[in-house]
Order: structure tokens, then sequence, then C-alpha cells
């Protein structure tokens, strides 16, 4: 059987500016205090920021591009680039550190073979580290897309992504 | 309906207190805060819903976090003239058994964690106690008298689990509100300001500054004043905030509408971590009904005082916790920290005038307006009043949140309320105050825990989280883990905090892969110093904590590592490699089969042996291994 290789390249991105306008005009009335929560938005769209969406955001809310750059690359939850279907964020709180969360990062990177922050070639998954999301009593942790799987160890990582397809 | 004087609240309070607490129908409340749905909560609601839906002697409710998050999923069944039951590890495929178990009053001890004595609040003393007259269950433990729960105290997480976070007219029945209608029609703003500095309130976010001086500078000065809510829980390790958010709302709202009418504000802020979704979404839906009832919006209670909350989101900058990158980043710019030679007090948000105070600081002062100022300064120590909430996490057998009197001793919150370490291993330290925070080794752990105890040990109380410790932890690893958080999350503007923490990270990763030398240590020190005096901001300041405290307390920990080579707790990789002992291998075959490399090899009942060659030390065998075989070397 081939493997489909449309998936590896990078996916060209069609905005949709009517949903853009209904984020910048409708939920956010185009305010520049609202600036990080548009970003949210459109991400959540999009899975991560396009660059034109940026640029036709500093247009609309004449907030010069170098700083809407400036916020999308300060924080930690925006990716410039495109992310997989899924995005694995691995809690690496204190108390899921002390209790082997780091070992959970270093199977999930030699099962995909990826690296923090980058995603595997089929697009299928994003592994990301996450500076504790507050479950701590239920180390370690992770977080794929919204579930949150607890109180695991490495030999349950294989089996917890085959759910993800 | 507009809720206009106390007699309204009244009102809708009898109503539904009798729901609360003595419902015709079984009563089922899930504790559903992110730690519960973690654990399992969400599905066995779903199935609760999906089974039981037409049965119409059933209820099926959610609830916060109820605390006990070790034994997670809880979920607390009671109906009117029966006794109220704590049911623990209620994953789906046990609901159902769990449900049967109070239909039929047989109360399982495999099932049941205890039973409740009192489940009224802090603020429900007039009330009788409506488990007065319900004979007690024998043999099954009160709530209330198990080692977890002895010593709490409730006053920030009053409802926490005992309410559905997303009804104001539970809050209110358990007494919510009333402190807020109360002062706005009894008492003038400087008598609210009064109260809560003879309280003795201490911002509860770490700082630990007195929360009634800041309410009255920040009310002394001119201009739009606004109260913002620090609901940006960074430290990791740390989730008190995110169990008040998920659990009680309304308390946070309530409290910032006294600090608003006391401030003389019109607008309020949260700005709550982007992680925490649930939170933002309960907050969402609070916000809507109090201002459906007229609790937020103009002319509350028809006074001419009007106020709003706005939520805005973080999106995962640790900095940002620091008074002024938060305002920065609600201003929709990059949240950097700038010097405070202003205060935020006098020019802080949109600059003006602006409060900020955290989540918990916030659920604390209806009680203290409710209470008095008397009562609350009568729990703590002399400096420090009132409780705090402690999430107790890490190499613990009981994790979960505990409120507790301020001066309690390190021992009794690890030992009594946590239980010790698990799996008969041996303490090493417990971790204080997050990032900015220390290592406190056995020997202090008689210290008292309040804002001024902690800081002479080198640690800090900080915001509450508390990560115990044990022998399988690396000290060193520990102090490289802080550090490489910070290094990531620091802002960059200035050069201590940008480079000295760079510096320092660099030179801890060598040690922990055995290129350290002679001299490192003190050189740490020395780096550390200057850090500490040089930084911009707290975060900076504080950043060479948790090193500068390990090297003191284990400094034969970093030595032996620099020295010998080696990582005595087994965690730095390139310190150590596994060995089956071959007294203690029964030949089980479980670390074989769990091998990811198949490393292990060995016939069944006799003694296998590793092949260091295809070892990759992802300690799966030593975590699976119940004989204690496979060793650290």
């Amino acid at each position: 059987m081939r493997e489909t290789t449309a998936l590896c390249t990078k996916p060209v991105i069609e905005l949709d500016f009517m949903e853009l306008d209904r984020i910048i005009d409708d939920e956010y009335s185009r305010d520049k205090e609202n600036l990080i929560m548009i970003l949210q938005a459109i991400q959540n769209t999009y899975n991560y920021l396009p660059k034109p969406t940026l640029a036709y955001l500093s247009e609309k809310t004449g907030v010069p591009l170098s700083q809407i750059y400036g916020v999308a690359t300060f924080y930690k939850t925006f990716s410039l680039e495109p992310r997989g279907k899924n995005i694995i964020y691995v809690c690496l709180g204190t108390a899921c550190h002390v209790r082997g969360g780091g070992k959970i990062m270093d199977r999930l990177k030699e099962i995909l073979r990826i690296d923090t922050g980058e995603t595997t070639e089929d697009m299928r998954f994003t592994l990301e580290g996450v500076r504790c999301i507050g479950c701590c009593s239920l180390g370690p942790v992770i977080k794929i897309n919204e579930d949150i799987h607890s109180r695991i160890s490495g030999d349950m990582v294989e089996n917890i992504l085959s759910k993800y397809a | 309906m507009k809720i206009q004087t106390i007699a309204d609240l009244e009102r809708l309070s009898r109503d539904y207190s009798a729901k609360l607490y003595y419902p015709e129908r079984i009563k089922v409340n899930i504790g559903m805060a992110s730690c519960g749905i973690g654990a399992g909560a969400q599905a066995s609601y779903k199935r609760a819903v999906e089974n039981l839906s037409d049965d119409k002697n059933i209820e099926i409710c959610r609830t916060g976090c109820i605390g006990f998050c070790e034994e997670e999923p809880l979920v607390e069944v009671l109906s009117k003239g029966k006794p109220r039951v704590m049911y623990r590890h209620i994953t789906e495929d046990k609901i159902i058994e769990a449900i049967e178990d109070y239909k039929n009053q047989e109360f399982k001890k495999k099932l049941v964690l205890g039973q409740m004595k009192d489940p009224r609040s802090i603020l429900e003393d007039e009330l009788e106690n409506p488990q007065a007259h319900i004979p007690a269950i024998d043999g099954i433990p009160y709530l209330e008298e198990i080692p977890f729960y002895r010593q709490q105290v409730k006053v920030a997480l009053r409802n926490c689990g005992y309410i559905d976070p997303e009804q104001i007219e539970e809050y209110i029945a358990r007494g919510g509100y009333f402190a807020f209608l109360r002062s706005l029609g009894e008492m003038s703003s400087r008598e609210i300001i009064a109260t809560i500095k003879e309280s003795g309130l201490r911002g509860r976010g770490g700082g630990g500054f007195p929360t009634g001086i800041k309410w009255e500078t920040c009310a002394k000065h001119r201009g739009e004043r606004y109260i913002i809510c620090n609901a940006d829980e960074g430290d990791p390790g740390a989730y008190m905030d995110r169990s008040v958010l998920e659990g009680d709302p309304h308390s946070v709202l309530e409290g910032m509408l006294i600090a608003g009418y006391a401030i003389g504000s019109k607008e309020g802020f949260i700005y709550v971590r982007h992680e925490y979704p649930l939170a933002v979404k309960r907050l969402i839906t609070a916000i809507k009904q109090a201002e459906s009832y007229g609790l937020l919006g103009d002319n509350i209670g028809g006074s001419d005082f009007s106020f709003r909350i706005k939520i805005s989101t973080g999106a995962g900058a640790f900095v940002c916790g620091e008074s002024t990158a938060l305002m920065a980043s609600l201003e929709g710019k990059v949240g950097r920290p700038r010097a405070k030679y202003v205060h935020t007090v006098e020019k802080g948000f949109r600059n003006m005038p602006s409060n900020l105070n955290n989540v918990e600081t916030y659920s604390n002062v209806p009680v203290i307006l409710l209470k008095g100022s008397k009562w609350y300064a009568g729990m703590g120590t002399q400096r420090s009043k009132g409780t705090k909430v402690f999430s107790l996490v890490g190499k613990v057998n009981n994790t979960g949140l505990v409120e507790v009197p301020m001066g309690i001793s390190l021992r009794e919150i690890v030992y009594d309320i946590g239980g010790g370490i698990p799996k008969k291993k041996e303490f090493k330290a417990v971790q204080t105050g997050g990032p900015s925070g220390g290592c406190i080794p056995e020997r202090y752990l008689d210290l008292g825990v309040d804002f001024d105890e902690l800081t002479k040990v080198g640690s800090i109380m900080g915001s509450g989280g508390m990560i115990v410790m044990d022998q399988d932890t690396c000290m060193v690893d520990v102090a490289r883990y802080f550090l490489d958080f910070l290094k990531e999350e620091s802002c960059g503007q200035c050069n201590p905090c940008r480079e000295g923490i760079k510096q320092m990270l660099d030179i801890l990763t060598d040690i922990c892969l055995g290129k350290g030398k002679d001299g490192d240590i003190e050189l740490l020190e020395e780096l550390g110093a200057m850090i500490q005096k040089f930084s911009l901001c707290g975060l900076g300041t504080s950043a060479p904590n948790p090193v500068l405290t390990t090297i003191v307390y284990f400094r034969d920990e970093y030595e032996a590592h620099i020295r010998d080579k080696k990582c005595p707790a087994g965690v730095c990789k390139a310190l150590f490699y596994y060995e089956i002992d071959k007294e203690k291998c029964t030949g089980c075959q479980v670390c074989a089969r769990k091998c990811p490399q198949e490393a292990i090899t060995g016939e069944k009942k006799k003694i296998h042996v590793l092949d260091q060659s295809k070892c990759i030390k992802c300690g799966i065998c030593y975590e699976a291994c119940k004989f204690d075989a496979v060793v650290v070397k």
C-alpha cells in the first residue's frame, strides 16, 4: 500500500475573512487590549497563526505588525507553524517532574521520533511541554487535545497514543 | 429577578438551602474540577446520567474539587433524613454500584471514604446542622475526623465540593453575596478597608503584602481605579486558585465587588491563565448569572454603585504573574515587568490606580466581613493571620488541597495530613514557593508555615505549592529543572536574569551530564548572588533560590555528581545504570515484558539479566519491579 504524502507538505491555508471579521469585530470589538484573546481565537480556528492573518489583524486594529509578532512570539501558546492534528501537552510542572514527567517526555520523543515543539511528518501529533496544568495530585499527567491522562507510566504511552488517529 | 435587598437574598437562600441539605431525592454530587475529570469523573457522570436519568428518585449533580485528590473521583451521596456519605475512587465502572450501595444503605467499606458530620459552611452558624439528628453509620469514620481533613479549616475553600459552581443560587444558599450587600448598605468604604486591615489579611499570591493597606493606598489615588484579580497561577505544582475558580467562582466575584465598592472602582478584570479552560468557562457562567440577578452591572442593589467584571486570558507566560507584567498583558501587550519606582496602586493598568489581588485573597474577603476581623485574626500566627490553602503533591500518600491555619508545621502537613511518603521510601525535602522558593530538608520540618518563618531557611511560603520529594528525587536535577523553567520564562529584558540564569543552567546541565568541575559550586553561588542583587523584577531576584537552597542543604549530592560522577538518586542518566539484584529477583518476568528495548532477558523463576548496551534508562523496569530487584548503581 502506498502511503499518502499529501499531508506531509505544508497545507495551503485558505483564509476565511468573514470568520476573521467575526472574531475581530464582533467577538472582540476591534479592541487593541483584546489582542491576545483575538490571537487565541484565530489559533483555535486554524490550529496555528497563519502569517497573513496577522497582517490582516494589524490592518484592522491599527496595532503595528511588529508588535503583533512580538506578542505572538512572546507567549508560549502561540505557534506560527502549522501544528499536528492532535497536540500532546506533557505536563512538566514540579509535581509531575518528581514523579517522572521527564521520562514520559523522553518516551514520547522516542516513539514519535520528534523533539519538543515539533510535529510528526504525517501531521498526526505535535509534542509540547507545558508548565503545569494544575492536576498535580494525579501526576505524571499528559493532556492530548482536551483529554487529561493521569497517573501514567512509560509503558502506557503507546497505548494512549493509539487512541488518537 | 433582580436582587435588591438582603431580604431577597434570604428568600433565595432559604429555598436553595433546603435543596442542598434536605433533598427529597437521592442527590449524587460528583466532584468535577479538572483534577476529578482527569481521574475519570466525567466518564462517571456520563455513565450515571445515561443509566439513571429516568429514575425519578435520583438527581445527578456536579460539584467542584472535594480536595482529597488522591481518592478521586470522589462522589458524595445524600438524601433527606439519611447520612451524607463520601465514596472514593468512583470511576465509571463503580458509579452505579456506589449509588446502589447508598440506596440500600449498605455502605461497603471498599467504596466509602467517610460520612459527613456537619456539611455547613463557615458562614452558616445560625443554621441547624442538617445532619444533627441522623444516627451515625457504624464502622464508617467521620470525614472531619480522618487525618486528611482533621486539621483543616475551610475559609477560602468553604464551598468547594459542596455546591454546583454553575448555580449562583447554591452559592447564595451557603451565605454568598450577603457580605457584599451588607457592606454596600451598611458600611462606608473606610469601614470596609479598616476591617480588612484589622483582620491582618495578607496577599495570598505569595507576596504577603497587607491587603487592607493596598486597598487604602489605591483608594487614595485619583483617577479611574481598577480592580484586578490575578488568576495566572503560574507556580508549577500549585493549583489552589484553579480549584477556587472551578469550584466556587462567585466567592472571587464577591471579593472583587467588595474591593470595588471599598476602593471606588467601576471595573474589574480577572486575568486567568489559558491552561485552565474549565475555570474560564465557569467564570463566564458565574459573571452572566451575577449580572442576571443584578449583582453585577449598574446601580447594584438600588445604590449608585456600578461594577462590571471582564475576563482576560493569559497565553502561557510565567512572568505575567508579576503585577506590572500582568497589567501590560491585560493591555494586550508583551508581558514584560517594569521597575516599580511608581507602584501599580498609583499607576498600573491603563496608567491608572489599580488594585491587584490574587484569587484566594478575594475569596477570603466576604468571610472576613461577615465573621469580623477579630474572628479572622484569631487564626494563624502573630504576623500571618487566617488560613492558607496548600496543594500537597509529589511523593506523598495523601495528595490534595489542604486549608489549614497558618503556623502549622511542615511535619504536620507532610506526615499527619499527607500521611507520609509512599512505598516506605525516605523523605528528602519539601519544595515550597515554586521557582522562587527553595527546598527544605528534614531537619527544618518542625518550622511553622507562614509568610515569615520559611524565609529564615532560604525558602518562602509563596502561593501554596508544596511538593514533597523522596530518596528517588535528585536535588541537583530539581535545581536544574527550576532553572530550565526560569530560563524559558525569563522575559529577557534585563541582563542578570537573561544571561545569568542561562550560565547557571549551563553549569548545572554539565554537572548532571557528569562534566562537572571543582569550583562549579562556588561559581553557582557567585552567579546566584549577582542575579539576586541586580535583576529587575521578582522573578529574577528570586530565581537562584532553588539552586542556592539545594547547595546549602544537599551539597553532598552536588559533590557526588562532580567528584564521583554518580547520581545517588538515579535520575541523571549519564551518572547511573540499572542493575538486577540477584538476591531479590524472583524471575517474575514483569520487567522483561515491559522493557521497550528488550534489554532484559531471563526465563520464568530464574534470575534475569539486563543488557547494559541496550538499556536506555527509561526506568520502566525500576517502577515495575515489586521486589526492589532493579537497583540504581
